[in-house]
């Protein structure tokens, strides 16, 4: 979608503003936050691709001017409420009011070291040939998707260079709606800066993204 | 997006609010049985007090003074960093850039906040926040000087906007005058920015 969360090349935010020494989390209600999304997935069995979508699926002026754990509670909140394992009178209520909705599987405490060294490997063996190799040139599609899309607007259209064929990996597109995996070719296309951004652009800059053969057309 | 709420304009009682909706949530879900507060209490533990890093530059110092160590990270990063005992969620997939003076590295992620938990941690704030990920990709010098970096005008610089689900480390160059160092004392020149492109590492006199 084209949402507040496509920030490449946008302008008007400011200047970087580093923190020094700054903590992992600054208030004790991120912690909560966090560890409360990163344990609801494994009940919730919503993927990290429908993660995002939940996050990034809001009026743009609500994504900018909320913080970032704001963003992923209110995500928590939504995608808890839309499978029916929590409703917003409970939230409300700061108590359970139904029974729970059975779920496959919780995280135990035993289990969060081996679960987050596992981690979720998106890499999915494929008997398809990948239809670029190394050096190919290759044209972004342009492409308005209003649902969940990992290739951002600024390269959209524009034409690069095949700079590396990473393997066959879970696509977002299909994985963040009910569609599954739908795995697909993956590679690293890179950009001249002018290419992206015109003849004023940085010469000595150049920008690659990670971009799904879908997302490709050959660029002769 | 904003960064976080103590500089950034949200008020007192607006806090308040998440933090009590938050925790009203949390009851929620622990009386539904669908978390354990112990587990909770282990993920914060492990990204506040084990993850962060100092992981990732033990790879740095190990890919400086270990030539062989060098060769298998930037071939096959993944089990390379797996070597030092780093490995899983938010690193499943991981490429190692190395810099070298004609080329500077530098990672973001503009649609979200990818990045190496395994070796690097939880992002800060500024890699999540809009200017870095709108002025990444676009006038990375302007974001270097935001860190008080200046490159050479000749250095090429590269940017890895992580859109997919590989993550990027960047190996920065060896500091000058670190000859026969250890590999605890590289790794104590090795910082974080270093590790994400937007800073340098210490320098040797920087540690005396």
């Amino acid at each position: 979608m084209n949402g507040g969360q496509d920030l490449g090349g946008t302008h008007g935010h400011g200047p970087v503003e580093p923190e020094p020494n700054e903590p992992v989390f600054h208030a004790e209600w991120e912690k909560r936050a966090f560890a409360l999304t990163l344990a609801m997935g494994m009940p919730g069995g919503w993927n990290i691709d429908m993660g995002r979508f939940a996050r990034e699926n809001r009026p743009p002026a609500e994504y900018l001017s909320m913080s970032y754990y704001q963003i992923w509670f209110a995500a928590l909140e939504k995608m808890l409420e839309e499978r029916g394992l929590v409703a917003r009178d409970e939230i409300d209520a700061g108590r359970s009011l139904r029974p729970p909705k059975p779920v496959k599987r919780t995280l135990s405490p035993g289990d969060v070291a081996k679960v987050l060294y596992r981690g979720g490997p998106t890499e999915r063996e494929t008997n398809t040939q990948a239809a670029f190799k190394l050096g190919d040139r290759v044209r972004a599609k342009t492409i308005n998707p209003v649902t969940h899309t990992r290739l951002p607007r600024y390269v959209r259209g524009h034409v690069g260079t095949i700079e590396r064929v990473i393997g066959c990996h879970v696509f977002p597109d299909s994985n963040a709606s009910s569609a599954g995996e739908n795995p697909q070719w993956l590679y690293t296309v890179r950009f001249d800066g002018r290419e992206l951004w015109g003849l004023g652009g940085d010469p000595s800059v150049e920008v690659s993204v990670d971009a799904w053969e879908p997302y490709l057309l050959p660029a002769g | 997006m904003s960064g976080h709420d103590h500089h950034h304009g949200h008020d007192h009682s607006e806090l308040s609010e998440t933090q009590l909706r938050v925790r009203a949530l949390e009851t929620v879900l622990t009386e539904k049985g669908y978390v354990d507060p112990a587990a909770l209490d282990l993920l914060i533990e492990t990204y506040e007090k084990k993850v962060g890093p100092r992981n990732g530059a033990r790879v740095v110092a190990k890919a400086w003074a270990d030539p062989a160590y060098r060769t298998r990270l930037i071939k096959d990063a993944t089990p390379a960093i797996g070597e030092l005992g780093y490995a899983g969620r938010q690193g499943e997939h991981i490429i190692a850039l190395e810099n070298t003076p004609k080329l500077h590295n530098m990672v973001v992620c503009t649609l979200c906040s990818c990045y190496p938990w395994p070796v690097l941690g939880l992002p800060p704030v500024w890699y999540k926040s809009a200017p870095y990920r709108s002025r990444a990709v676009a006038d990375p010098r302007g974001v270097l000087a935001d860190f008080g970096v200046t490159l050479p005008k000749d250095t090429k610089i590269r940017v890895w906007d992580s859109t997919a689900e590989i993550r990027y480390l960047v190996i920065p160059i060896r500091p000058a005058s670190t000859d026969g160092w250890s590999e605890e004392n590289l790794a104590s020149l090795v910082t974080r920015d270093s590790m994400i492109g937007a800073g340098l590492p210490k320098q040797s006199a920087d540690l005396k």
